[in-house]
């Protein structure tokens, strides 16, 4: 009898504490557990007693990396439940200020955490050492990102500028045209770097995944839609409920989700892609056919060239939304609350972020359910690495563990979203 | 050829947080590179695989304390760390996970209970500040990425960093801002709310939300008192003095003070 075990505390290049367990019997993978130990701080009970109006700026620090997903599925719910339409200039504006996140977001993933991994390097500054060119593009492209939250949020992180309703304040279209020349050059900096990432080497590895993810009739979802999948799935946002649960399993501080009928899914870059492929815009549906991609690819190492396409998608679609904008008469719609529950679901960068209020006649929050992308991904993080794991078992430890860590990193967890939540323990001290 | 000088070792910790405030080193997109040919990064899994034992010259700390394994984890830091700089309100004030500190613990337990066997969290959320000696503390809720900048660079050339104590208000002046609370009426944290932000909240037409905590002497008193005939009620002065600073002593002495 041979046993093994790989076990690493601390994941790095992953936003939050998860730690992974795997262990290897004569040969065989015995057990995986992808932990998250993140202290948990129960954002759903303290948001008990707030008023509708501060769930967007205090569901926002629940995750410093995507801040805007959660000031928007926060917005879009109390709307709902108070049943507020919002002016089409304004929720173009949301589309883009969530541009401004994706193109944020997936460069920091793919340049800063995933794509040393490809390389055999340890982190972005060893990589940049060899790559200069491609980390300073990479670090530009984030910026620019950085720079269209920052313009239309006030700052980057924890944006101050999104309100139920809309905003506190609007741009003028001249302020924003600046934008498009800087969105130009993004475009093509994404378009070369989806060249680059397809040349990086893959292993082989295939699953037969559910995808999750927002489908809408005119565009690629972001911010509304149907929650569909590849698997049957097409159902309203608020009868997400009735469709996924949440299991707390004893060996983490977050909730796995799973499809009742189904089990494990999967959303994030990867399942809109193939869900929403033909609702790419021609420049972004071109390059992934150029290199190769087509319109399904179902092996989450890729995800790295889907992001990227991901990026091409949002630089092209921002300028589109800038030439058409014409700045609304008001900067947010006029809210009355009144009881009743409200459900919001867009998409995070890492996938759909939902969320549901219920409130009294005043707008005080009664319950909050608030339900993150990596929570959604765990189950499928373990069963591709019970799938993985032997393909590579004979590797030294230490080179399996890499192999590990990278696929979890394939999802780009947010640990610190999936640990928001959840229940308390009390020790005094 | 010159031998080469041994750089800095800088290291970065998290407990609870957002990733936020670490996050803002990531995104000084112009400078990070820069500061990583400056310190040698030591410690920061958010980052990096590559760990490099300590001692640290300078320790970035994260987030607050809110569990047992935590609790004994900062001493380590502090024991490793030639200097420990908190960044972040949570780091230094508790962040918006200290709301747990004002309820009753039966309360909440009755009310979010599912499996809390598998948890072991502390019944409170406290400031690096309450276990360990602390060398600076940046405000913030996230941290200014200049201000990072600046502490780091001080701490390195062992200076102290030029990060001001005073108010908000002083800050919408320089820029210009019109006073949201004199101008409109809209109820503002500013005039007790330490700068850093660059007063971006009344530059886009709201109120101050307190992201940097109490400024230095804050008249909490009479900022209620001035809220109360702007008609805002007690239980959202409470509100407002509550949030990601809420466990800063002169915000919890004022909306303590109001709640009923």
């Amino acid at each position: 009898m041979k046993s093994r075990t790989i076990k690493v505390d601390y994941i790095a290049r992953v936003e939050g504490d998860g730690a992974l367990y795997v262990r290897i019997k004569d040969g065989t993978v015995a057990d995986v557990k992808f932990r998250i130990w993140e202290p948990p701080r129960l954002f759903e009970a303290f948001l008990r007693g707030r008023n509708y109006s501060e769930a967007p700026d205090i569901t926002a620090r629940i995750c410093g990396i995507c801040p805007i997903a959660y000031q928007m599925s926060s917005s879009h719910a109390m709307e709902a439940a108070f049943g507020v339409k919002v002016d089409p200039q304004v929720r173009a504006l949301r589309r883009l200020i969530y541009l401004g996140e994706w193109i944020e977001s997936h460069p920091l993933h793919v340049f800063l955490l995933h794509a040393p991994d490809f390389l055999g390097y340890e982190d972005a500054i060893q990589m940049a050492a060899d790559h200069p060119d491609i980390a300073v593009r990479g670090l530009q492209l984030k910026k620019l990102g950085n720079e269209l939250m920052a313009f239309l949020g006030g700052r980057e992180i924890h944006p101050i500028n999104v309100c139920v309703g809309g905003f506190y304040k609007v741009p003028t279209k001249k302020e924003l045209l600046p934008f498009v020349e800087k969105l130009k050059w993004a475009r093509d900096a994404s378009l070369e770097t989806v060249r680059w990432t397809a040349t990086l080497p893959f292993p082989d590895f295939e699953q037969d995944y559910e995808f999750v993810a927002l489908r809408h009739p005119d565009e690629y979802a972001i911010t509304e839609g149907r929650l569909v999948s590849n698997k049957g799935l097409d159902i309203a946002i608020s009868e997400f409920e009735e469709h996924s649960v949440e299991e707390h399993v004893p060996y983490a501080n977050a909730l796995h989700s799973r499809l009742k009928e189904r089990g494990a899914y999967f959303v994030g870059p990867l399942a809109r892609y193939n869900l929403n492929f033909d609702k790419l815009p021609p420049v972004a549906q071109q390059v992934a056919r150029d290199v190769g991609l087509g319109p399904v690819c179902l092996n989450p190492f890729k995800s790295i060239i889907v992001r990227m396409v991901e990026t091409v998608f949002a630089c092209d679609e921002a300028i589109r939304l800038i030439e058409r904008y014409e700045m609304p008469e008001k900067p947010r719609a006029d809210i009355r609350p009144r009881a009743g529950t409200g459900h919001g679901c867009t998409e995070a960068p890492r996938g759909i972020l939902y969320h549901r209020y219920r409130l009294d006649d005043q707008g005080v929050i009664q319950e909050a359910k608030i339900v993150p992308p990596t929570s959604q991904n765990q189950k499928s993080i373990e069963s591709d690495l019970w799938q993985f794991v032997p393909k590579y078992i004979d590797l030294p430890n230490d080179k399996l563990q890499w192999q590990c860590e990278q696929a979890i990193r394939n999802y780009d967890p947010c640990i610190s979203c999936a640990t928001h939540f959840l229940t308390l323990h009390i020790d005094r001290e | 050829m010159m031998p080469a000088i041994r750089k800095p070792k800088l290291a970065v910790w998290k407990f609870a947080s957002c990733d936020g405030c670490q996050l803002s080193l990531l995104d000084c997109e112009d400078e990070l590179l820069a500061v990583a040919g400056a310190v040698e990064i030591s410690y920061f899994p958010e980052a990096t695989r590559a760990v490099a034992k300590g001692p640290y010259e300078l320790s970035l700390v994260e987030g607050s304390i809110t569990t047992p394994h935590d609790v004994e984890l900062v001493q380590q830091v502090r024991r490793n760390s030639k200097f420990l700089v908190t960044i972040g309100a949570c780091a230094t004030a508790g962040g918006i996970q200290a709301l747990r500190n004002f309820k009753d613990v039966q309360e909440f337990v009755s009310v979010v209970y599912a499996s809390p066997q598998y948890i072991n969290t502390l019944g409170t959320s406290t400031p690096i500040a309450d276990h360990v000696q602390v060398d600076f503390e940046l405000r913030g809720c996230p941290i200014s990425k200049q201000q990072l900048l600046e502490t780091v660079s001080a701490f390195l050339f062992g200076r102290k960093p030029n990060v001001p104590p005073y108010s908000v208000c002083i800050e919408c002046k320089r820029r210009g801002n019109v006073c949201v609370m004199v101008a409109h009426g809209t109820p503002c944290m500013g005039p007790v709310t330490q700068t850093g932000c660059g007063a971006i909240c009344p530059a886009y037409h709201r109120g101050c939300y307190n992201c940097f905590g109490p400024k230095e002497t804050p008249n909490t008193d009479s900022l209620s008192k001035w809220w109360a005939q702007l008609g805002v009620e007690e239980q959202d002065i409470v509100r407002g003095f509550r949030t990601f600073n809420a466990w800063a002593e002169p915000f919890r002495k004022e909306s303590v003070a109001h709640e009923k």
